[in-house]
């Protein structure tokens, strides 16, 4: 992973669950395709789907690794199931639940449930559930580049106070 | 639990893995062959099957681990006899009959069927109990 699509780790149990969030801004320059305005009708932009999946593989990654002290490199191997009940506007911001259900030296499998809080809601709604595995590979050399965005998310998410973060050293 | 019992529940397990329809997963279909698994399919079944019947299954104890890069178990792209006995000992579910006479590396894959995998936690199901 070079890029977060992550903002913040909200709380980690380790080994068990890792919760993050995502705030979807219309400023992300592929809201403007995905979809831009027909000649009947204007412009709707909403998050594709497997962007969801990379908010939730990465929040999943991060637990996954963190388990066994980020030894191995985690890669997404599989994606065993996704169901997302309704699209994503901007100004909505996603939250990841990832919970480990497996793991091993081969691997890991997350099943992970995506909410999403909407200033135009009373109160957040289950957007759906996703379930990934994962495969643990020998460290690459463009390792580093990944373990440097982790560090500014693990230290931006320190500063905020996610309850559990402050133990997550790289 | 009945061999019919575990065949369901593996059945369910395969067909849920593997994204495919219940009816195509019969005894005799190979795993990568006939149902398309790859490789990272092995290892969600390893997960599936040990959250269906509540076992711990070590790596390597299902599905082969390391044995086709050892020299002594393998020549020119082929078992060799050390090899097919190696897979026979660690590996008493599978289906190594169905290679014996032609052993390429490359067929490997066709000694996991839906019956072998039915095999192996009936065996292990045993040892629990």
């Amino acid at each position: 992973m070079r890029w977060l699509w992550i903002d913040r780790i909200l709380s980690l149990e380790p080994g068990v669950r890792l919760t993050a969030c995502k705030a979807v801004s219309l400023s992300e320059p592929h809201l403007h395709e995905h979809f831009p305005a027909l000649a009947a009708e204007g412009a709707l932009p909403v998050v594709p789907a497997p962007l969801i999946i990379e908010g939730m593989a990465q929040a999943g990654g991060l637990l996954v690794g963190h388990a066994r002290g980020f030894k191995d490199d985690v890669v997404l191997a599989k994606v065993r199931k996704a169901d997302l009940a309704f699209d994503v506007l901007p100004g909505a911001t996603l939250h990841f639940e990832a919970i480990l259900t497996a793991i091993d030296d081969a691997g890991a499998s997350v099943r992970g449930l995506v909410r999403v809080h909407d200033p135009a809601w009373q109160g957040p709604q289950d957007l759906g559930t996703i379930e990934l595995m994962f495969a643990h590979i020998e460290p690459r050399r463009d390792s580093i580049l990944a373990a440097e965005a982790f560090r500014t998310l693990i230290s931006a998410s320190v500063h905020a106070g996610g309850a559990g973060v402050a133990g997550m050293v790289l | 639990m009945t061999r019919d019992e575990i065949e369901g529940k593996v059945r369910d397990v395969l067909a849920e893995a593997l994204c495919i329809d219940e009816d195509e997963v019969v005894p005799t279909a190979t795993l990568t062959g006939d149902l398309g698994a790859e490789s990272i399919d092995f290892l969600d079944i390893v997960f599936r099957l040990e959250q269906a019947f509540a076992l711990k299954i070590q790596q390597g104890e299902l599905f082969p681990d390391n044995l086709q890069q050892d020299p002594q178990y393998v020549r020119d792209g082929c078992l060799t006899e050390h090899g097919l006995a190696a897979l026979r000992e660690r590996l008493p579910h599978a289906e190594i009959e169905r290679i014996e006479d032609d052993p390429r590396l490359a067929r490997v894959g066709e000694v996991f069927t839906v019956r072998a995998i039915v095999n192996f936690v009936e065996r292990k199901l045993g040892a629990v109990a």
